[in-house]
């Protein structure tokens, strides 16, 4: 405990000196995020300055080993981290595929040789990455994957077509799932591989979606040739890396519905949008509709700690990942709604400064996305009906 | 901030709980008590057996004869109960009415009191509601000065095991409006005293339930519990421990719907398959599996609120009360539907679930009223 105590300390006063005032702003506009990678541009000296002093500490991946340039906390730590960070409402240095998906995978499941080539570069938020998992083809069905990997000996020349590429066009190497083994049953035949975007026959075209943004692509193999040395785990083993990366990914997309550090509670934005009358909402209706909703997040976010701890302790309820990613993409979607029915007619205005930019439709469009991405609403109900409550 | 888990004393004691209902109390006892008509509606055999495990006097403090085990442990006691269908005045007396005497009560009454609750030799009941739908602060029954005591003139309905408590628990207004929080006091009476009058209602759920009314009821000036006027305060506080216990056997007797449900899908075939084959079916029983974790979650927040004092703990109890009603009218509805026709039938168990789920709800608040609280807590 004293020694926790000791560590808030400095880290409180290493944050005091080195988290730049405009750092501890919310974030407003999708520049004010720092991806970092090849191509990034910084939108300030001080987002720079932010990402290389947290990097060199290896706080951007703070429960990292540090021999791989990690922060080598322990859990405790990460936590103190953590709560610190939030009193001073810091902006993450960070924010990284590398960090939240492919790096977890590494640790767990690459070669000395991977990890000492990719760790420290995701650390130092040199290097970004984009996930090849869902094909034309193969959507819910994962699994279906066709894009094919054929070995050349020392290498595999890879040719498919990937879609829902997060930042495809951004990014600066791939995590992609292949096919090495067209005739095993076909969870039995896929590898996870890693190649640079820069490798001739990549190729990457932007998806403008509903909201009008950005975010995907879709992406093109051909002929693209991929070392052996950058195969994560074992040849024909990708599925079981496959399946704990997707866990992570739920447990970040059901982290939506929670309300981040820094985010107004949808109570407070329905106060300021209506006003009291009486101490009450001034829209009966309305206020009916958000306190439901405000009583399923409350009790959705004691879930996501009482499973923490649960872990923590050992109990764990194991498949709950698809629960959290279920109940917490619904309960987004709902926010999102509520949010433009409190804005009315301002909550629809697609352009100009005054609106930031449409910020509201164009949010609560892309959060429809949310229970389709990672793994379908239903796809997430299937799991816990066979895998929880053995119902098949 | 303590992890929302069980410790290991808890744990104990719900595995305890959880064997002594299934053995001693079960569901067919509570069938047995209907198709009797039996006039106390609880076994008095099964209340010494749960006085003798220490569960009545779980919230007593240990000087008094109880256990001093919190309102954690309390609840795992209530979630069996609700699991099982438990009939026993444990809400009632060891619940509401020790609570009640902990919040307003001197030390001289609790004193005289607690021991005997702990010991199985008092009943209490709270006589609170006047009206049908729940409102602690639309209180008329009044208490007037007469003498060196008071007199007692009023109506109180849903009064639980007011016909075989010994005193009850009453709320009366001293002073002030209909509906205003100032002027209301707490005070004993007993169920004999002239004037009382005590009509047992037969309710849905088979449980025990009864309308008091009091007919110029003399009240001694030591019978008051506080001061006049100033007991709102300690009623609300003690409707908060009651209100978690009641989320907790909501819980309780949702999860045993749901798990029966399961069972029976599993199990029934049609169109030569189990139902459980079902995508139609497994959809709905994951949802539902999803809103009982967030009733788990809820619940064990308010208990452990409640324990620690927290400044908010009346806001999670609430959001727990109003969580557990609400998914408890989803698992009861599921559970009839998904046993089809023979969910219908009083030979299966499932109806008699519902009918608790019900009756828990309605008792001190359902789910509109702790939404409508939750908010007012929360500023809107």
């Amino acid at each position: 405990m004293a020694d926790l105590d000791a560590f808030r300390q400095q880290t409180r006063a290493w944050l005091d000196e080195n988290c730049p005032p405009s750092m501890r702003k919310p974030i407003t506009k999708e520049s004010d995020q720092c991806w970092g990678g090849r191509n990034f541009t910084f939108e300030s000296n001080d987002q720079k300055l932010w990402l290389d002093r947290m990097a060199a500490k290896g706080w951007t991946a703070p429960d990292w080993p540090s021999e791989y340039g990690g922060g080598g906390l322990s859990q405790e730590e990460h936590k103190v981290l953590r709560e610190e960070l939030a009193r001073i409402s810091a902006r993450p240095a960070l924010s990284s595929f590398g960090v939240w998906m492919i790096g977890p995978a590494i640790l767990k499941f690459g070669s000395e040789e991977l990890k000492r080539q990719h760790l420290p570069a995701i650390v130092r938020g040199e290097i970004r990455w984009c996930q090849g998992y869902s094909e034309p083809g193969a959507g819910s069905d994962l699994a279906g994957l066709q894009t094919r990997a054929v070995d050349e000996g020392d290498h595999f020349i890879v040719n498919g077509q990937k879609i829902w590429t997060s930042y495809a066009d951004k990014a600066d190497w791939m995590f992609c799932l292949v096919r090495t083994n067209p005739d095993a049953k076909k969870q039995l035949g896929i590898t996870l591989v890693l190649f640079d975007m820069a490798t001739p026959g990549v190729s990457t075209k932007p998806i403008k979606l509903i909201s009008g943004n950005s975010p995907f692509c879709e992406s093109f193999l051909d002929d693209v040739r991929v070392e052996k040395s950058q195969v994560v785990g074992e040849i024909n083993a990708g599925w079981t890396i496959a399946k704990y990366l997707l866990t992570h990914e739920r447990e970040m997309i059901g982290g939506m519905g929670r309300t981040a550090s820094g985010q107004k509670t949808l109570s407070q934005v329905a106060v300021e949008c209506i006003g009291l009358d009486g101490g009450k909402l001034a829209d009966d209706m309305l206020r009916g509709e958000i306190v439901r909703w405000d009583l399923d997040a409350a009790a959705f976010a004691l879930t996501a700690e009482r499973v923490l701890d649960e872990a923590k302790s050992g109990q764990g309820v194991g498949a709950a990942s698809a629960m959290l990613k279920y109940y917490g993409t619904e309960l987004n979607k709902r926010r999102q709604e509520l949010l433009v029915a409190l804005h009315g007619s301002d909550g629809l205005v697609w352009e100009g400064e005054a609106h930031r930019e449409g910020a509201i439709p164009r949010n609560w469009l892309r959060s429809k996305g949310n229970s389709i991405e990672g793994g379908t609403t239903e796809v997430q109900l299937n799991v816990i009906s066979r895998n929880i409550l053995g119902l098949q | 901030m303590s992890a929302l888990v069980l410790n290991e004393e808890q744990q104990m004691l719900k595995d305890a709980a959880k064997r002594f209902m299934v053995e001693s109390a079960p569901v067919s006892q509570l069938r047995a008590l209907r198709d009797n008509n039996d006039e106390t509606g609880f076994s008095r055999e099964l209340w010494q057996s749960m006085v003798e495990m220490g569960f009545v006097g779980t919230l007593v403090p240990e000087q008094l004869g109880g256990s001093q085990f919190g309102y954690v442990g309390m609840g795992q006691i209530s979630e069996q109960a609700g699991r099982n269908l438990s009939a026993s005045p444990l809400i009632s007396t060891a619940v509401g009415g020790v609570a009640a005497l902990l919040l307003a009560g001197s030390s001289e009454q609790q004193q005289a009191l607690l021991p005997k609750v702990a010991a199985g030799e008092l009943l209490l009941a709270l006589a609170v509601d006047e009206t049908p739908r729940h409102n602690p602060v639309q209180v008329s029954t009044r208490l007037e000065a007469q003498g060196d005591g008071f007199v007692l003139n009023g109506r109180k309905q849903f009064v639980v095991d007011g016909h075989v408590a010994d005193k009850l628990i009453v709320s009366a207004r001293s002073s002030g409006a209909d509906s205003e929080r100032e002027g209301i006091t707490l005070l004993l009476v007993d169920r004999t005293a002239a004037g009382v009058r005590v009509e047992r209602t037969s309710m849905a759920d088979s449980r025990n339930a009864a309308v008091v009314t009091f007919d110029d009821v003399k009240v001694a000036a030591t019978d008051l519990l506080g001061e006049a006027g100033k007991g709102f305060a300690a009623l609300e506080l003690t409707l908060d421990v009651v209100n978690a216990q009641l989320a907790a056997e909501l819980l309780g007797l949702s999860l045993e719907s749901f798990e029966r449900t399961v069972a029976y899908l599993l199990e029934r075939k049609q169109f030569g398959v189990t139902l459980s084959t079902f995508q139609g079916l497994q959809h709905r029983c994951a949802h539902l599996f999803s809103e009982l974790e967030l009733v788990k979650s809820a619940v064990l927040k308010a208990l452990m609120a409640l324990d620690a004092g927290a400044d908010d703990a009346s806001m999670q109890v609430s959001l727990a009360k109003a969580k557990a009603s609400e998914v408890a009218e989803l698992a009861t509805n599921e559970a009839l539907q998904m046993h089809g026709g023979m969910g219908m039938t009083d030979e299966f168990d499932i109806g008699l679930f519902m009918k608790r789920a019900r009756c828990v709800k309605a008792l001190f608040g359902d789910f509109r009223y702790h939404a409508n609280r939750f908010a007012s807590l929360k500023g809107y």
